[in-house]
């Protein structure tokens, strides 16, 4: 019934000039997600990789179990020295994030543009 | 859906997970029915789908063999969703998350639920089947004056 979760990986430059991993994720984010989350971000060579930005654009539900997968890949990537970001999220889930405190460990932006030039 | 005194809409899903989006729908229907902003049709949609993503996993404890009912009453005013399931119900209270604790591996990542059940809706309650079964959590989302 939940929607599969695709995720792939992109590697762009920030205007300033930082290489940032971008994480897109597409379909439900819940119990069933864990590869598509932290699967992809363990992917991820911890040695080069230190901006990541998680796009939410083509997520159409979170669900508490979902955003404990986010809250787990915030962990790893505290512990390994890297920064997230996250952009894309609905109104509805901005305030959801907001709500649980993972803005304090992710800046939100509204688009990729917005957070790239924030980088 | 004018001149309405109270309106019932039920729904029975397996315990499996993913169906809570199939009542999380009908909660929406109803509730853009009844003339809710979207903003607050998105609260409702995820205070119910995470009443029956509870019942699914703890109430029935993913026993295929039990169904988790689901029965929306759409009033004048408000709309009253009620979650059961076989369960013994609930006996912790909603506690608001610490994403410090969490982050430092001293909270479990996971446990949001009640907690967003709470604060997305104006009445949230847990309530303990008499004989062990047939818990429920009860939701009421309000219809705000100047959106009726």
């Amino acid at each position: 019934m939940q929607t599969e979760t695709k995720s792939h990986v992109d590697q762009l430059t920030s205007p300033a000039g930082h290489p940032v991993t971008v994480l897109r994720f597409e379909g439900d984010i819940a119990s069933t997600s864990k590869d598509a989350v932290l699967g992809t971000y363990q992917s991820l060579s911890k040695t080069t990789t230190k901006l990541i930005l998680l796009d939410f654009t083509k997520v159409d539900y979170i669900n508490s179990s979902g955003i404990a997968l986010v809250i787990q890949l915030l962990i790893e990537a505290s512990n390994a020295g890297q920064k997230v970001y996250a952009f894309g999220l609905s109104a509805h889930f901005t305030k959801v994030f907001t709500m649980v405190g993972i803005t304090k460990y992710a800046g939100l932006f509204p688009d990729q543009g917005a957070a790239l030039a924030a980088l | 859906m004018s001149a309405m005194k109270t309106t019932n809409v039920e729904v029975r899903l397996p315990s499996r997970m993913g169906f809570e989006k199939v009542a999380m729908s009908t909660a929406a229907s109803v509730a853009k029915l009844m003339g809710f902003r979207d903003d607050r049709v998105e609260d409702l949609k995820t205070a119910v789908a995470e009443a029956c993503i509870n019942a699914i996993e703890h109430g029935n404890r993913l026993n295929e063999k039990l169904s988790v009912g689901v029965v929306l009453s759409a009033g004048e005013d408000s709309l009253e969703v009620k979650v059961i399931d076989d369960g013994k119900g609930m006996r912790k209270q909603p506690v608001k998350p610490d994403i410090d604790r969490k982050m430092h591996g001293e909270e479990d990542p996971r446990g949001m639920g009640m907690f967003l059940i709470q604060a997305l809706v104006d009445e949230a309650e847990w309530v303990a089947g008499s004989n062990g079964k047939s818990s429920y959590v009860r939701l009421v989302i309000r219809l705000d004056k100047e959106q009726g």
